[in-house]
């Protein structure tokens, strides 16, 4: 498989008129096509910066990120982000908030991307309700909708900063493996960053451990768990509660 | 809707109940208007309270018909009307522009706030000498004097509306290359639009306050300068027509705003 994301020795300090607080600290890691990366870390370890840097929206102090060989400086349409909420615009309709993305390129009008919006929406369940307002729908299926939005402008990379976090237990069991189903489907790419570190191992080929603040990687671990069953199903096996185990005493040994 | 037959005997006492506490209110509402001004008009009838100095219902109506038969009420009424709408529109127009730029730039936003503070909470009635010697004794001071009363209040509320646009959804946009004009136009306004339309009722009173205000200091026609003038006269009839004249218009430009509400605010 090929690599499509390099970081190399990306390092990144705040200023604030108190001081400089060093977030991160030479963190390097490449992506390989098709992946699911997981980044866990202690609470406030700069996991989320981490996203920033790549989807162009902070400048790291130092170092590099590429994507197929080409510097990342702003963001690009080649990676989608996705947040903690469902961010859907209230006052837009489900079909108009999925457009959203082609809408600021410019792009509502070209067919062959509107097509691909409609085909996701009706692929994805959400055709009867694209004349819908978000607050009409339940949790699970707005993180859905919100899903297909990035989706819109075919990024070949995603980004999933805590999706689920806002979610109830139970909703967020299945959309976590609604969400992992669709992004195989549609052969992308991901990292996810989460303080859940069963939902890391439930959905991640690696998951890379953070050490707390100024972070440093501390580990990466490959997950070998059954990939050809669903998220939900992996939470079931053997290797599952050993690995919970092992990455619970890894930050906690950490934490100490 | 459902027919009757198909709901719960619960939910049907339900509904009764909701339907009766709304004819409760309501007849309340009118209950207590049509005693007000019986007792008032009692009271002056049987020379209780001086009917020169507290007026009463029948007095107020004979008034009103003599106004509008001396053919001079539609006159002043439309004075007034036009000084309120004219402050109205352009403080609104002009006030939420400045929001939009106040929005934009931070040093901006920086630089005026301690003049916005102060002008927020100066006495704009003290600027009416300063206003009348600027745009002379007519309906120019008044319409500005209604424009500079509502035009703070609107940017101070558009600014904060405009700033506590939801961080997240920012990024989300920034996220997907979006720019700055986009994230105004696609996001800033359109989650502020609750507060642009609170923002409308707000200046409904405030423009009504610049108008009249205006008219007490410098006028010869008007609502308000029918209530100086009815004053000073003693003539207390014309002072409590016109206030009722008042009260009616505001009561319908307010109603004409929540209506413009309903259509305007789609999502609930």
């Amino acid at each position: 498989m090929n690599t499509i994301l390099n970081i190399e020795k990306i390092s990144l300090s705040y200023h604030t008129k108190q001081g400089e607080i060093q977030a991160l600290n030479s963190i390097s890691f490449d992506v390989l096509d098709g992946e699911f990366i997981a980044i866990i870390g202690p609470s406030g370890c700069g996991k989320t910066s981490i996203l920033s840097i790549i989807a162009g929206l902070i400048k790291p102090s130092g170092g590099k990120v590429f994507l197929f060989g080409n510097q990342i400086s702003r963001p690009t349409e080649s990676i989608g982000y996705m947040l903690q909420k469902d961010q859907l615009f209230p006052w837009r309709t489900i079909e108009k908030n999925a457009l959203l993305p082609l809408e600021l390129k410019g792009l509502s009008r070209d067919g062959e991307k509107r097509k691909n919006v409609e085909h996701l929406l009706k692929k994805y369940g959400l055709w009867e309700f694209r004349k819908s307002y978000p607050n009409q729908l339940s949790g699970g299926m707005r993180q859905r909708a919100a899903l297909i939005r990035t989706l819109a402008s075919s990024p070949k990379l995603l980004l999933l900063d805590e999706p689920f976090s806002a979610l109830d237990y139970q909703t967020r069991l299945s959309v976590c493996d609604d969400v992992y189903d669709i992004i195989k489907r549609e052969k992308k790419t991901a990292i996810l960053v989460t303080h859940d570190i069963s939902e890391a191992i439930a959905l991640a080929d690696r998951i890379i451990v953070l050490t707390k603040r100024p972070s440093k990687i501390l580990n990466i671990h490959y997950i070998d768990t059954d990939k050809s069953v669903s998220p939900l199903k992996r939470r079931e096996s053997k290797d599952f509660s050993s690995w919970f185990e092992r990455l619970w005493r890894e930050l906690n040994y950490e934490k100490a | 809707m459902k027919k009757h037959s198909e709901f719960s005997r619960e939910h049907v006492l339900f509904l009764k109940k909701q339907r009766n506490t709304t004819l409760f209110v309501n007849s309340m509402r009118f209950i207590i208007l049509i005693a007000f001004l019986a007792l008032w008009e009692l009271l002056a009838t049987f020379n209780v309270i001086d009917s020169f100095l507290m007026s009463s219902p029948s007095r107020i109506l004979t008034t009103i018909k003599n106004l509008i038969i001396a053919d001079n009420l539609w006159l002043h009424v439309g004075t007034t009307l036009f000084e309120t709408l004219a402050g109205f529109f352009i403080a609104t127009f002009l006030g939420t522009l400045i929001a939009v730029a106040l929005w934009w730039s931070e040093n901006l936003r920086k630089i005026l706030e301690p003049y916005l503070i102060v002008l927020n909470s100066l006495p704009k009635i003290a600027l009416g000498p300063i206003i009348i010697v600027w745009f002379g004794s007519g309906i120019k001071s008044i319409i500005f004097m209604a424009i500079i009363i509502t035009i703070i209040v609107t940017i101070i509320t558009m600014q904060n509306a405009f700033l506590s646009t939801d961080d997240g959804k920012i990024m989300l946009l920034k996220s997907m290359g979006a720019t700055k004009l986009q994230i105004l136009t696609k996001l800033v306004i359109p989650s502020s639009l609750k507060s642009f339309i609170s923002c409308l009722k707000i200046n409904v009173g405030m423009a009504w306050i610049g108008s009249i205000m205006g008219e007490y200091l410098t006028s010869r026609q008007g609502i308000g300068y029918l209530i100086v003038y009815g004053g000073q006269v003693f003539k207390l009839d014309l002072v409590m027509a016109s206030t009722v004249i008042l009260c009616i218009l505001a009561g319908v430009m307010y109603a004409l705003v929540a209506l413009a509400e309903k259509f305007l605010i789609k999502d609930k």
